[in-house]
């Protein structure tokens, strides 16, 4: 029996497991998608997310810094960057110094800065924080991310949304299925007997529980993601610079990813070692110059082709800093801080108000914009999806950043 | 739900208290098991020979000196591979199953990173007070993880002194170490970083000591009580607070036995297990003793470290017998680098581990494993489906398993590799 058929024979005989429901649900609408993968690859006209998460609380401050404020000198006596030092960007606000290439952007007006976000009632955990901006859910834990209930409102369609990264983020789990994670490089499945045991391995089974049932769907996944997208992991090749930053190798796969029409909305991918308790400015200034280069180079390179001028960047954070230095010239963990959207497809300039370094709530600062407006736009303007389908009673929205 | 049985639950007791059994483990019965795994004898395997402390890049040697950064940088690489060479060929190895895991366990738990630490020395001695007391009593472990020298570094307690403390190292100790979100307030991480102000970390003889005059000897109250805490007494007072002990027991089942929390009166034995004392052995004995660790709903997806290292036991292959680096290469591309935890929250559990990547890189290091594995007990039988699966101490195939597996059975090596990436060896049942 081939796979197309034993698949329909699963789904006719009932197989009632849950597991073995989803995974036989998925692969007959996985028969349909590749026919249509080959003949009706991504329209050039839809949007395209790419999410990009600093973990360890990047500090906000330093980043679009608000360098001509007494408050702010004072506060970070050996810290601080000073006025001309910073890139100016008007407002009495000026970019990090590393920031080059989002200056050039922001010239260009295709870099918005969102300033002030956070959400009510801020966690100082980075695992409470971080999940309470995967999830979108601010005052009750709850199990899907925010783009995985997006996936989910799609029909279960994994390839749909794609992580670039080993370890699945929360963002991109949802109920009924998570978005596929791609090695960056070398995504090929074995040959003849050996590859067609692999994939038997990803079958249906009765009884399965959640656990070999995601086990098997990933050898399915798998098996899909190299068809459907392994050629163009395969054509990115070796890159010119053999030892660039993860992110931009990361980012690297995307572009060769979207170049290729392959028929994925949303991206995650990452940067991390933002927890700058001790000796900050050094390690931020590095951090923020290989975000800067990674980004800059990306956006530089989706704006060469019809499909790339659909991408919208999204950069964030799950907290700001502590507003007042440590003895340690390093920064303890704090609230809001600025979101950044990058892309053809943006209006730039500054979103939001800029939080008061006077009036502090206990050191902190007040956040001025719910992040989850912003994720209401990108979902209504990039992913066209209803928002309230994903982020439920939540009604904010920020639509002015987006063409 | 269905109760495990005999043969089954010895095979458990092996995977969550061990790295999964070895030729032979299984036939012992479920009591006997439990009791040997539970008492493992001292382990007097010696420690890796790191040599000295590497100057770290940057800082002893002179800024324009490039040639001599690179050279420090080479040799701290080299030092890092071999701890970390050298503790895989441990756990594959060891006669004390439990002290290996519980070390991982407590690698996970209390999660350092040489990525930030930079010095495979300081991670050699934590990894050492792991497995010292690791089985014992939780104030020992936690008050001495609280002033580890790794961990001062990981977490800026150098930094943290009574000029101006740093909260780093407090309120990750208070979410993650002690007692968990929710338990503790803003003002108690503020008062608990002055508690573990003054300590410094001697990097050539890899110990910390405390400074008098570094530290803050003010009243500080946390959790309700007021005194001059310092590092030993907020342990304590943090360890005295009702939420604590189902804290660290809930972490131990959540590792050990399932993702799904237990219901609250198995909770309550564990706890009970682990009584004044704070013994960690009495949770783990409790927890056996649990009829629920044996039902079949517990199962467990393997960590990566966890897959890999049984896999070996059972083939009773060394890491040295692979290409040199083939391990190491493996790992890094699941995102599981011992010593390199992402976070200080450690490492992801349960299907954040079975993704499309993990797929491929399980199947590419099941084939670098198996290409070196002694096939003869596969090749000498013609139930080879059956063989494979005596070999890596499967319960029993499903259909869909044997179905892969007899694709392959022309070549015993392939037969392993897919039998090792099966879905009920790649989740602990």
């Amino acid at each position: 029996m081939n796979r197309l058929s034993r698949r329909r024979f699963l789904f006719a005989s009932g197989v009632t497991a849950a597991g073995a429901l989803a995974a036989g649900a998925t692969q007959v609408h996985w028969t349909e998608l590749f026919a249509a993968a080959q003949t009706n690859p991504l329209h050039p006209d839809q949007g395209v997310l790419v999410v990009v998460t600093l973990y360890g609380g990047n500090d906000g401050l330093n980043t679009v810094v608000p360098a001509g404020d007494p408050a702010y000198q004072k506060a970070r006596p050996d810290l601080a960057y000073q006025p001309h030092e910073v890139l100016n960007l008007g407002d009495g606000l000026g970019l990090n110094p590393g920031m080059t290439g989002f200056k050039t952007l922001w010239d260009d007006s295709r870099l918005a800065v969102v300033r002030g976000v956070g959400y009510p009632g801020p966690d100082h955990s980075h695992f409470r924080s971080m999940a309470i901006w995967q999830t979108a859910s601010p005052s009750t834990s709850v199990p899907t991310g925010w783009l995985g209930r997006w996936l989910d409102t799609t029909g279960d369609n994994p390839l749909l949304a794609v992580s670039v990264e080993p370890v699945l983020p929360p963002l991109l789990a949802g109920q009924h299925g998570a978005a596929v994670s791609l090695p960056v490089s070398g995504l090929t499945m074995p040959a003849g007997q050996l590859g067609s045991a692999f994939l038997a391995l990803g079958g249906a089974q009765a009884g399965d529980s959640v656990a070999t049932a995601r086990a098997a769907r990933s050898v399915v996944d798998l098996q899909d993601a190299v068809r459907v997208l392994g050629g163009a992991v395969h054509g990115s090749a070796a890159p010119a610079t053999p030892k660039q930053s993860p992110l931009g190798d990361q980012l690297d796969l995307v572009a060769s990813l979207v170049e290729a029409g392959v028929p994925t909305r949303a991206y995650s991918v990452s940067l991390g070692g933002f927890d700058t308790h001790a000796d900050e400015k050094a390690t931020q200034q590095r951090l923020l110059t290989e975000l800067d280069g990674a980004l800059s180079s990306f956006v530089q390179r989706m704006r060469r082709s019809s499909r790339g001028q659909q991408v919208v960047v999204l950069v964030y954070s799950e907290f700001g800093r502590r507003v007042a230095a440590n003895a340690g010239d390093g920064t303890d963990h704090g609230t809001a801080g600025p979101v950044f959207l990058l892309g053809a497809g943006v209006r730039g300039g500054f979103y939001g108000t800029q939080p008061s370094l006077s009036d502090l709530d206990n050191g902190d600062l007040k956040e001025s914009t719910d992040f989850r407006s912003i994720y209401a736009t990108v979902l209504a303007k990039v992913l066209d999806t209803d928002p309230g389908r994903v982020l439920g009673d939540y009604s904010g929205r920020l639509d002015s950043v987006l063409l | 739900v269905a109760t495990l049985d005999e043969s089954a639950a010895v095979r458990r007791l092996h995977d969550r208290l061990g790295f999964g059994p070895r030729p032979g483990d299984l036939a012992a019965g479920f009591a006997a098991t439990a009791t040997a795994l539970l008492n493992p004898a001292p382990d007097t395997a010696p420690a890796p020979d790191l040599g000295a402390p590497v100057p770290r890049p940057g800082r002893v040697v002179a800024a324009g000196d490039t040639a001599a950064r690179k050279q420090a940088a080479q040799a701290i690489a080299q030092q890092e591979l071999t701890l970390v060479g050298w503790w895989l060929d441990r756990m594959v190895t060891t006669g004390a199953p439990l002290t290996e895991r519980l070390t991982w366990f407590w690698h996970g738990h209390f999660a350092t990173s040489e990525q930030k630490v930079r010095s495979p020395q300081l991670m050699l001695r934590q990894n050492e007070t792991f497995r010292q007391h690791g089985i014992g009593d939780f104030t020992t472990l936690a008050r001495s993880l609280i002033v580890d020298p790794a961990m001062l570094v990981w977490l800026d307690g150098q930094q943290n002194t009574v000029r101006a403390p740093n909260e780093n190292l407090a309120r990750e100790a208070m979410e993650l170490f002690l007692l968990g979100i929710g338990h503790y307030t803003e003002s108690d991480v503020r008062a608990a970083a002055r508690a573990l102000t003054g300590w410094a970390v001697d990097r050539t003889t890899a110990t910390a000591r405390f400074i008098p005059r570094r530290h803050d000897g003010g009243t500080k109250t946390i959790l309700g009580a007021s005194q001059n805490f310092d590092a030993d007494s907020f342990v304590d007072q943090a360890l005295s607070q009702p939420a604590s002990p189902r804290f660290v027991a809930g972490r131990l089942w959540f590792r050990l036995v399932s993702a799904t929390p237990p219901p609250s009166d198995v909770l309550d034995r564990l706890v009970a297990g682990y009584g004044p004392g704070r013994s960690i052995h009495g949770v783990l004995a409790a927890l056996v003793a649990e009829p629920s660790f044996r039902d079949s709903a517990q199962t467990l997806v393997k960590q990566p470290v966890e897959w890999l290292v049984g896999l070996l036991r059972a083939l009773g292959l060394r890491p040295n017998q692979l290409p040199p680096k083939a391990l190491l290469t493996g790992l890094r591309a699941f995102g599981q680098l011992p010593f390199e935890p992402p976070n200080v929250g450690g490492w992801p559990a349960d299907t954040a581990w079975l993704t499309t990547s993990a797929a491929l890189t399980r199947l590419h290091l099941a084939q670098a494993v198996a290409a070196k594995a002694d096939v003869t007990s596969i090749t000498n039988t013609p139930q080879r489906v059956e063989a494979v699966r005596r070999l890596l101490g499967v319960d029993a195939w499903t259909a869909r398993t044997s179905a892969a597996l007899a694709k392959v059975t022309d070549n015993p090596r392939d037969l392993l590799a897919i039998a090792a990436c099966a879905p009920e060896y790649v989740v602990s049942q």
